[in-house]
């Protein structure tokens, strides 16, 4: 049994099944991160001063030190980015050579970005800031985390399109160059949100 | 279409099966069982409610094993700490595990891509995935009654602080939202890519049968309400088990002890991001019953449904509004003046098409020439029983008559009026109706008849005196059901009224039963008719005998009509299929 316009284009509504799916999780993910972003306006609006002071005191002078690290990893996911295009477009040029390399490069961003990510945070619990210290600490991983888990699911996918997904090409070249641009369209949300969450974390405070 | 002839496995074609129609049938026999659980808990309540503090018959061996084995003392009685337990989870198990698999899950799945002509959905693995997850999502809550504590016990809206500082219940409760949430997720964007996408040649959007165009605004509120409550679900989860103060304000004292959080959290920011989910959630689960509705009454008036446009109009407003108007539900927070105004308003205004659907639904039956079958007698006692739910929600949606009725019985009393026959009551219809399409059987007419009069009677029986009981001040949850509290004391002879009539609706359902079971194990004739109903809809069209095989049609079927073309003057029958040239 064939699906209809599983890889095909239908006339009258202009995508393909896969392509209308990944619109709609993305727009739910948008409903799930909005619920989380309205938690930390929230919250924040309800602090008397922000961060709040804690146990240990503020966290503001740690944030300075890391401002620096989360502007590298906003330039490192932003390059990755770049590179998940450009390997869907290598596949639309029919190089599959210009793919391998753009794939992995995309998937060594990711890897650098969790890498700098886990100084991060074992620095800041390292001093005594764990989630349960403030609310400010507590959005912080919760946001955070939940955005590396994005990556990290993200790179799975990644990594089997790297890996054993790629015999698709062989037989499926068109169905196999939409999955990439899926998972692209899926990697330019988790970048995105990155984007909100280095300003409402690092530097509006 | 080859592949339904291939010989399929045991495990491919019953247990992880592709096919829409089969994991249809797997949602619709899991969820109707965990219906029947979640009332069985109710039943015990309803016990406890009538004669407090006495031990259960029957089943009090059970109960007591299982309060013991929660850590409560109990001599077969239904002790407190378990009734709060029960009374969460019947409100859990009904509506995610009972009622939105049944009329999202097992009827969207089974009907919706017969309704459009399509092979199967968009994507059957996905479907396949949605099905085990929520399976799982199941498993997690059921084996969470024998934790120490039991199982969640901070009311189906578990709201902090209380649902914080609860028992281990809470932290599976929310594992298993986890797990239904994505469940939802993928079912409702698998629907929704599949009305757009996979519509048959020639089915336009205002061809589309009522019952596709609910599902499609169903799935739609689920896509975008759901993930909200993750969210709020994630936080809860941080604060259970990373001590974090999401929703515990600074200075909470707990048995007269101080909490030792940080606190500055806010336990309105939980009530807001769950209803901001639970009350689109209420569309969905009445959306979908409305399709049935409309299906089986314009089948069994023998004419068009009156007002299809403006059914179809109403329900996309009714999508859009029920995004904002969550926080009626918070009126008695001290949110404030001009909160509590922007949501009356708003949910006076979503009353508007909910009226008008109803009023399509009765106007469509005059002049009709009614058939008064089971799945029509169904819809027909659908239409009071929803309208009272409605009614009775108006004083709840105005802020200041909520002062007196906010947490009473009322409030349950109305809720169910919606959710309990206004859902189930269109279960039954669409069963009743759709019977015949998954297996080539009729079920049986004068079992479903009695079926119908008595489940009528009976659930006005449970759900009328509620009302009554509220508008005198009773507080819902109270374990005793309002005997220690002077102003119950006037409605308390209601509880046990209300209570038989809980027990004989269960009662009730022996005749249904009864009924799917000997129409099951009957043998099919040897030509069943595919269209016994003589409907229009896409779905009877198809000649082969039914059930269909794995790919639906035979012949990709073309559209040329309307959905509900009954009684076309001039035409040899009084049904044209939507099919016919």
């Amino acid at each position: 049994m064939e699906i209809p316009y599983n890889v095909q284009v239908r006339e009258d509504t202009g995508v393909y099944n896969s392509k209308l799916g990944i619109w709609l999780f993305l727009a739910s993910e948008v409903m799930l991160f909005g619920g989380l972003f309205s938690a930390y306006i929230l919250l924040r609006t309800g602090a008397p001063v922000w961060p709040p002071i804690g146990e240990h005191g503020s966290i503001m002078h740690l944030l300075k030190e890391t401002i620096p690290h989360a502007t590298f990893n906003t330039v490192v996911l932003i390059a990755s980015s770049v590179t998940m295009v450009m390997a869907w477009v290598s596949l639309k040029m029919k190089d599959l050579g210009k793919f391998r390399i753009y794939l992995g490069t995309t998937l060594i961003c990711a890897l650098v970005f969790l890498i700098v990510k886990y100084f991060e945070y074992s620095h800041k619990i390292h001093e005594g800031f764990v989630p349960s210290h403030d609310t400010y600490m507590a959005l912080y991983f919760t946001l955070t985390g939940l955005h590396g888990l994005h990556i990290i699911g993200g790179m799975i996918v990644l990594g089997y399109f790297f890996g054993p997904g790629i015999k698709m090409w062989d037989n499926e070249p068109e169905r196999f160059t939409n999955r990439i641009e899926i998972v692209g369209l899926y990697w330019h949300f988790v970048d995105l949100v990155w984007i909100f969450l280095f300003p409402i974390l690092y530097l509006l405070n | 279409m080859s592949d339904s002839h291939h010989e399929e496995s045991f495990w491919r074609k019953y247990i992880f099966s592709t096919d829409h129609k089969t994991i249809g049938i797997q949602y619709g026999i899991t969820a109707l069982l965990f219906l029947f659980f979640g009332f069985s808990l109710m039943m015990v309540m309803r016990w406890q409610l009538a004669f407090p503090d006495q031990a259960v018959p029957v089943f009090g061996g059970l109960i007591q094993w299982l309060a013991e084995l929660n850590g409560f003392a109990s001599i077969g009685n239904l002790p407190s700490d378990l009734y709060n337990v029960f009374g969460a989870m019947h409100g859990t198990i009904m509506i995610f595990l009972g009622v939105v698999p049944l009329v999202v899950g097992a009827f969207g799945n089974y009907v919706v891509p017969l309704q459009i002509g399509a092979p199967d959905m968009a994507f059957p693995k996905l479907n396949m995935t949605s099905y085990w997850v929520y399976f799982i999502g199941g498993v997690i809550m059921l084996v969470s009654f024998f934790l120490p504590g039991g199982a969640a016990n901070s009311g189906w809206t578990s709201y902090p602080p209380l649902s914080v500082i609860a028992t281990t219940g809470q932290t599976f409760w929310l594992l298993g939202m986890v797990f239904l949430i994505t469940s939802s997720l993928l079912g409702s964007i698998n629907i929704i890519v599949t009305i757009i996408q996979l519509r048959a040649p020639g089915l336009t959007w205002m061809r589309l049968p009522f019952f596709v165009w609910a599902q499609f605004v169903t799935s739609f509120l689920l896509v975008l309400a759901f993930p909200p409550l993750e969210a709020a679900g994630f936080f809860q989860l941080m604060d259970r088990v990373f001590d974090t103060s999401f929703f515990l304000p600074s200075g909470l004292v707990v048995g007269g002890e101080a909490l030792d959080v940080s606190g500055g959290g806010s336990p309105l920011l939980w009530q807001h991001l769950f209803w901001f989910l639970a009350h689109p959630e209420v569309y969905v689960l009445i959306l979908p019953g409305m399709g049935v509705i409309a299906e089986v009454i314009a089948n069994n008036t023998r004419k068009p449904i009156w007002g299809y446009k403006s059914l179809v109009y109403s329900v996309v407003f009714l999508g859009f509004m029920s995004f904002i108007v969550w926080a009626h539900h918070m009126f008695m927070t001290g949110m404030g003046q001009g909160m509590s105004i922007f949501f009356q308003t708003t949910t006076m205004i979503i009353s508007v098409p909910s009226v008008i659907i109803l009023s399509c639904f009765m106007l469509s039956l005059w002049g009709g020439s009614i058939r008064f079958n089971t799945p029509m007698l169904f819809a027909l006692g659908w239409i009071p029983m929803f309208g009272i739910g409605g009614l009775t929600g108006l004083p709840l949606g105005l802020s200041t008559p909520d002062i007196h009725l906010h947490d009473t019985y009322y409030v349950i009393g109305h809720f169910h009026y919606v959710v309990a026959p206004g859902t189930i009551f269109a279960i039954m219809a669409g069963i009743y109706y759709w019977f015949p399409k998954m297996t080539g059987k009729m079920l049986d007419e004068t079992l479903g008849k009695i079926h119908f009069f008595f489940s009528f009677i009976f659930m006005n029986g449970i759900f009328w005196p509620m009302l009554i009981q509220g508008m005198a001040g009773v507080s819902r949850r109270l374990a005793d059901g309002g005997e220690s509290y002077a102003h119950a004391q006037g409605t308390l002879h209601l509880n046990e009224f209300m209570s038989y009539s809980a027990w004989l609706l269960a009662v009730a359902q022996i005749p249904f039963i009864i009924n799917l079971i000997r129409t099951l194990l009957r043998k099919k004739d040897a030509e069943p008719d595919p269209n016994p109903w003589q409907a229009t809809t896409i779905e009877w069209t198809d000649t082969t005998s039914p059930p269909m095989g794995h790919g639906n049609f035979e012949k990709v079927p073309t559209v040329h009509r309307g959905p509900y073309e009954y009684s076309v003057p001039g035409d040899s029958s009084d049904f044209t299929p939507q099919t016919q040239n």
